[in-house]
């Protein structure tokens, strides 16, 4: 750990990194719930146990850089700055969602924040976050576009494509690739011949590294030192963050192809209370903290549902809106 | 430069009109750049960007690696931060390795995203048969494109629209397919010197008529118009309506000239099935069956792979004497 790195590890920004993961895991453990009640349909991915890739990451993060997701990206918009009213609104189905209903789980967008997508086409964002990268390049634009993926992607073409042209260009693009080692119900060593993921975009010449997923202050200072390199001009780095989904890959999924112990094993290691232990025993943390945030978040998210139970249905003669610009119905 | 220098016409080709009207646009809009494979050291597979790299410079004519997803996805990308980007990809056939892109991504956004983002991105590609390329470089896949909503599908046929529909493209603000047919690069004309933008919504008549509609787009349109010559010979008068826009298609253009003529042969170089050639007959039947006088006819390509030998070739295509006896049944 660098000087520079250990900074940021005062109670404060350690708080911080706490409140947001804490703020996610509830989120979408409320989501679960309401999948349950048939309140949010469609697929829903959640992301509980990998808290710690979007929270680190985002905590490295300006305002001004752009931000490329897959279809588990409820924590990363949320830690984006979408407001979780806009989102939950979204997952409803609502007018108010930040894609006005038209999206759902898999595809919140928010222009406002620089949140570019959510994409459900494995690899889909690559690209598309290479082309923005380039954008900016060719603007002399400093921003740093950041695009998530799960290692599934790596399997694509499309991936080495966008590996290929983001290091030839030297484009200003940091990829995350959040490694929860099973693409949908198949084990990384049943998928690919090389599975260190960082392997594979180090061959492309990028910086690459790979980092604990499951620790959110490993995770933000890596990405942090990595955005930074981007930013410079130094061309696109890749992260590989090594973490794990507790909950099945969607709420249809009956999980056949993992044990039970591992996923306990891998438990063991959740981010949430591993930073809350660390902090603990470094005297960083105060009895009420935990309960103060959960019972903020708690709130947050009671006005989030209570918003999206009140919103509207977009009126059935908008359909046709948006589909070219300026057209409506 | 003064008035009468201006109109004064010059001699050149399609491919010098799709050239010219690349040069115009990066003159006039930084934020426009092309990028493609061989669109700049090579001057682009069929020549039309010939030049462009020692004016505007390798990042603005941008030569890509074979990657037709990767890079239409960079397209779109930069189409949504800021950029103009004109994507080329080398011919209609590889453009299916990029649907991804064009489909699941440029098409949908707006949309999807509730209308927060637009892709105004400029895609276009060689199309169609003719220079015994074979099955893997010669289909016409333009109906495909026009069937998604959230695209526009242009295919110029003249110099003036090869050289207007390129700008009038890069300033919508949402993803346009512009296919140039690879017979017509070498076709010659004139071009007044201050031809310029073209609207993309419209179709055309390029020949009056009161018999028959040949209403055909693209590579066709010289097959058209010369077996309207044809049928004239005979006194069969056929009016000929350019399509020019696949999506939106341009109803009122196509009913009206139906309506005069009351006979209609489409040609259209794709297959026949589920073909945008289809979809015109049944527009005109939805819209115009009691004004027709004879059931709406249709020349498309054979249903076959598009095969190497010539003979083969030129059989498998719609050809003038096609055209002229389908316009001959229906006019009877």
């Amino acid at each position: 750990m660098t000087e520079a790195d250990k900074l940021h590890l005062n109670r404060e920004s350690l708080l911080d990194l706490l409140t947001q993961m804490i703020r996610v895991r509830r989120f979408e453990e409320k989501c679960a719930e309401l999948y349950q009640a048939e309140k949010i349909r469609g697929f829903l991915h959640l992301a509980v146990g990998e808290e710690a890739v979007c929270t680190g990451v985002m905590a490295a993060l300006a305002p001004e850089d752009a931000i490329v997701g897959t279809y588990r990206e409820h924590g990363h918009a949320l830690l984006r700055g979408v407001p979780a009213k806009d989102i939950m609104a979204e997952m409803f189905g609502k007018f108010e969602g930040c894609s006005k209903g038209r999206g759902g789980s898999m595809h919140l967008f928010c222009a406002e924040h620089r949140f570019f997508g959510g994409y459900a086409i494995v690899g889909g964002g690559l690209p598309l976050a290479a082309g923005m990268a380039l954008a900016d390049k060719m603007q002399g634009k400093p921003h740093v576009t950041v695009c998530f993926f799960g290692e599934g992607a790596a399997a694509e073409g499309v991936f080495h494509e966008t590996m290929n042209m983001a290091a030839l260009w030297k484009l200003p693009v940091l990829f995350i690739c959040e490694n929860n080692l099973y693409a949908m119900g198949t084990r990384l060593d049943l998928s690919e011949s090389e599975t260190d993921i960082h392997e594979k975009a180090q061959s492309y010449n990028m910086r690459s590294e790979k980092v604990d997923g499951m620790d959110v202050v490993a995770v933000e200072a890596a990405a942090a030192r990595l955005a930074a390199m981007v930013r410079k001009g130094d061309g696109p780095a890749f992260l590989e963050c090594r973490t794990y989904r507790f909950r099945a890959h969607s709420m249809f999924d009956p999980q056949l192809y993992r044990s039970k112990e591992e996923v306990e094993e891998w438990k063991e290691r959740d981010p949430i209370k591993r930073l809350t232990d660390w902090m603990a025993s470094a005297n960083l943390l105060h009895d009420d903290d935990v309960s103060k945030i959960e019972a903020e978040a708690d709130k947050e998210i009671a006005d989030a549902v209570a918003f999206a139970e009140a919103g509207q249905w977009e009126p059935v003669e908008h359909m046709t809106a948006d589909v070219y610009a300026g057209a409506t119905s | 430069m003064n008035a009468a220098k201006n109109n004064e016409a010059t001699e050149l080709t399609y491919r010098d009109a799709c050239r010219e009207a690349l040069r115009d646009a990066m003159s006039r809009d930084e934020r426009v750049f092309l990028m493609g494979e061989d669109v700049g050291h090579y001057g682009g597979c069929y020549g039309v960007s010939k030049g462009l790299l020692e004016e505007f410079g390798p990042e603005r004519i941008r030569d890509t690696p074979l990657s037709e997803n990767g890079f239409t996805g960079l397209g779109v990308g930069a189409a949504l931060n800021g950029m103009r980007p004109i994507v080329e990809i080398m011919t209609v056939n590889f453009s299916l390795l990029a649907l991804d892109q064009i489909v699941n991504n440029a098409a949908l956004l707006r949309h999807m995203s509730g209308g927060q983002f637009g892709v105004p991105l400029v895609i276009r590609m060689a199309t169609g048969a003719g220079r015994q390329l074979a099955a893997q470089h010669s289909h016409s896949f333009e109906g495909l494109y026009a069937h998604i909503p959230g695209l526009k599908v242009l295919t110029p046929a003249t110099l003036e629209d090869a050289r207007g529909m390129l700008w009038t493209a890069l300033e919508d603000p949402d993803p346009v397919i512009i296919f140039e047919h690879v017979m017509l690069y070498n076709m010659m004309g004139t071009l007044s010197a201050d031809a310029g933008a073209l609207p993309i919504d419209k179709a055309a008549v390029r020949r009056e008529g009161k018999d028959v509609s040949l209403i055909t787009y693209g590579g066709s349109l010289p097959k058209a118009l010369a077996a309207a010559e044809e049928l004239s010979k005979n006194g069969v008068e056929a009016e000929v309506v350019d399509l020019r826009t696949l999506r939106p298609l341009d109803d009122e253009t196509i009913l009206a000239s139906v309506r005069k003529t009351r006979r209609a042969v489409i040609v259209d170089e794709g297959w026949r099935t589920g073909s945008l050639s289809a979809e015109i007959s049944a527009r005109i039947m939805e819209n115009a069956l009691w004004d027709l006088d004879a059931p709406v006819a249709r020349v498309c390509s054979a249903e076959i792979p598009i095969p190497y030998s010539h003979h083969l070739e030129e059989a498998a295509l719609p050809q003038t004497p096609d055209i002229v006896a389908a316009a001959r049944g229906v006019t009877g």
